[in-house]
């Protein structure tokens, strides 16, 4: 295991939070202003990385409960399924935008492309925390 | 708006690749499932087909864009063909690979990533942008990467590194090719390419991004001096692996070629020229170096390169009758390439080799067998009435046409030293007395196989020894549409119009 200072330890225990929360605010974010999934997923697995880093892979494991490897079918389901919306609802082209009438506090009119953010968001933080957690494992 | 039909055969891809995923551990249903799954392809591209049979070229405006600004998806006949040809070998390979690929390739995600390799194929078909058909290129070589390394023998590593660099760096020049030419008309739309590039007043530069795309391409498609990753790899990897691979995969190469030099670059002298002499040496080089080989699936890596020529050839000479003849070759082609490396293995797991010496008196020991293999070998060859014969015809009536000898010369060669290939191998193979049978360990011989298994090897070389059988004596019927195909891409108005005036 690699050798860790305390400041590290300490500062990952409030960063993860922190860092997840974030992922979650650039995910929103995207669509009108630079952010979306690609970037979300990718701070929210850096996240889950620096704790493991700082507290060792077998701790982030047991945090995580699921391999972080499942969630990738599931991010690509969705994505799928915000892209056939339209399709089986409304007969429009794949992909078409569909937009909510009421917005919502915070968020704004909620739209698929939200939806398609998302399943990416599940999609790169699956295939990161993979690849990075099987090149620990090997190491 | 039921013309949407045209994409679900991506829809059904994804779909089914995803639903394997999720069962990443159960293989048994994987194999059910992929099995089920390209069955329902093959069912869903014949209504696609039959869709664009009866009402023409259809178009899908992706996320309800119109024409030159988004993604246009473009089902012409040509596409809606060659979409039933890939699920047609996707069906076969998928029962093919439940039966013979080992379980500790399977358990790292085989099937999902084969149909993402199928999803890839058939968006490149459909697509009607020249970005987006990158984007399918990508997902097609990122898919065969994937399945060309996945169990990691050293054998398949070494073929890998071969496949990978070159793949690599034919995406490269295809994606600076796309770059020239979106600076040059600042368009990605190939209809609406195809009128901005003829009032290009800078040739030479036209010339030269054609000559890019001719490279990026001609190195997928196994063109001659680019060709030479192809034997160096298409032996390594599994058995059914090797069959996708030799069946579609440089033929996507090609459909990317055809599209690109029938709609975009056209009338050009200089471009067919150039064609011409890269067919003919095509033709020659990969019969050639099929003859020396000794490795049943380095015999086929060749004769691929070599038949690549035929099509390359038609569509340098750019008449409706040489088109219609690559077009009838290529169907032809698809089927019975897949099928040969099936039946490599299928001889594998017979004899336990593939080397031609080692091998012997299949016909003796397995004479249904060796009978069924008949059809695809001499099929190959052209055989009058199997299916690669007719199309050749074509091609050289066309060559008499032009008075394009030379490359008369060079098809008739070709076949010519084919049936010499193919006879050696029967020879060799099927004839030669049987040598001593080297008994392996763990390894599982067809005759001791359970007969389910023996089923589903055998089965998808009938059920491609079937369609080929019905290439050749429906020759009439494959004609028919090779001939609307090569109508459609030589006054390729139609296509343009379908696409940039599509009502929403």
């Amino acid at each position: 295991m690699m050798r860790t200072t305390i400041i590290l330890k300490t500062a990952s225990n409030y960063l993860l939070p922190v860092l997840l929360l974030f992922s979650i605010f650039i995910l929103l974010r995207g669509h009108y202003l630079p952010g979306g999934g690609f970037v979300g997923g990718l701070i929210a697995s850096i996240a889950f990385i620096l704790h493991s880093f700082a507290n060792g892979l077998h701790k982030t494991k047991e945090l995580l409960v699921l391999h972080p490897g499942y969630l990738i079918p599931l991010g690509l389901a969705i994505s799928f399924l915000s892209g056939l919306a339209p399709v089986v609802l409304y007969d429009l082209p794949f992909m078409t935008g569909l937009w909510s009438h009421d917005s919502v506090a915070i968020l704004g009119h909620i739209g698929s492309a939200l939806f398609f953010d998302m399943g990416v968001y599940l999609v790169v933080y699956g295939v990161t925390l993979t690849i990075i957690f099987t090149i620990s494992e090997s190491a | 708006m039921t013309q949407q039909i045209i994409i679900y055969p991506l829809f059904l891809q994804i779909a089914i690749s995803i639903i394997l995923m999720f069962s990443w551990n159960n293989i048994r249903f994987q194999k059910i499932f992929s099995v089920f799954g390209s069955f329902v392809s093959v069912v869903l591209a014949g209504w696609v087909f039959y869709y664009i049979w009866t009402t023409g070229t259809q178009t899908v405006q992706a996320a309800n864009w119109s024409a030159p600004f988004g993604i246009t998806f473009v089902a012409d006949t040509f596409a809606a063909t060659l979409v039933v040809l890939t699920s047609l070998a996707g069906l076969a390979v998928s029962i093919f690979s439940a039966a013979t690929v080992l379980k500790d390739r399977l358990r790292f995600g085989y099937f999902p990533i084969f149909h993402f390799l199928l999803l890839g194929l058939n968006g490149a078909f459909l697509t009607g942008d020249i970005f987006n058909l990158y984007v399918w290129f990508e997902i097609i070589i990122i898919s065969s990467f994937v399945l060309i390394t996945i169990g990691g023998e050293k054998a398949q590593l070494e073929g890998a590194v071969k496949y990978f660099t070159l793949n690599i760096l034919a995406s490269i020049i295809f994606l600076t090719a796309i770059a020239v030419l979106y600076g040059l008309t600042g368009s990605l739309n190939m209809a609406d390419l195809a009128g901005k590039i003829a009032a290009v007043e800078n040739r030479g530069l036209v010339e030269i991004t054609a000559i890019l795309f001719l490279i990026g391409f001609g190195i997928k498609a196994g063109v001659f001096p680019l060709y030479f990753w192809l034997p160096a790899s298409y032996h390594t990897p599994p058995f059914a692996v090797s069959s996708i691979f030799g069946g579609l995969l440089t033929k996507v190469g090609v459909y990317a070629l055809i599209r690109v030099f029938t709609l975009i670059f056209t009338h050009d002298p200089f471009l067919n020229d150039i064609l011409i002499v890269v067919a003919i040496f095509t033709l020659v080089s990969g019969g050639i170096g099929a003859l020396v080989q000794n490795n049943i699936r380095k015999v086929f890596s060749y004769l691929i390169i070599c038949h690549i020529g035929y099509m390359i050839a038609g569509l340098g000479m750019f008449t409706e009758v040489a088109i219609a003849g690559v077009i009838f070759y290529l169907i032809h082609d698809i089927v019975v390439k897949t099928n040969l490396f099936m039946i490599s293995g299928l001889i594998f797991r017979l004899r336990g080799s593939n080397s031609m010496r080692a091998l012997g008196g299949l016909y003796a020991e397995w004479p249904k067998i060796s009978l069924l293999l008949f059809i695809p070998l001499f099929s190959l060859v052209g055989i009058p009435p199997l299916s690669g014969f007719w199309p050749k015809i074509n091609l050289i009536k066309a060559g008499f046409a032009e008075s394009n000898y030379v490359t008369v010369a060079a098809i008739i060669f070709a076949s010519f030293i084919t049936l010499i290939i193919i006879a050696k191998l029967w020879a060799e193979v099927f004839w030669k007395e049987p040598q001593e049978l080297k008994l392996k360990e763990n390894f599982k011989f067809f005759s001791k196989s359970t007969t389910f298994k023996k089923t589903q090897i055998v089965l998808p070389i009938a059920l491609l020894s079937i369609v080929s059988l019905y290439i050749g004596f429906g020759a009439e019927h494959i004609q028919e549409l090779s001939a609307r195909i090569a109508d459609e891409l030589v006054n390729n108005q139609g296509y343009i119009d379908t696409v940039l005036h599509a009502a929403k």
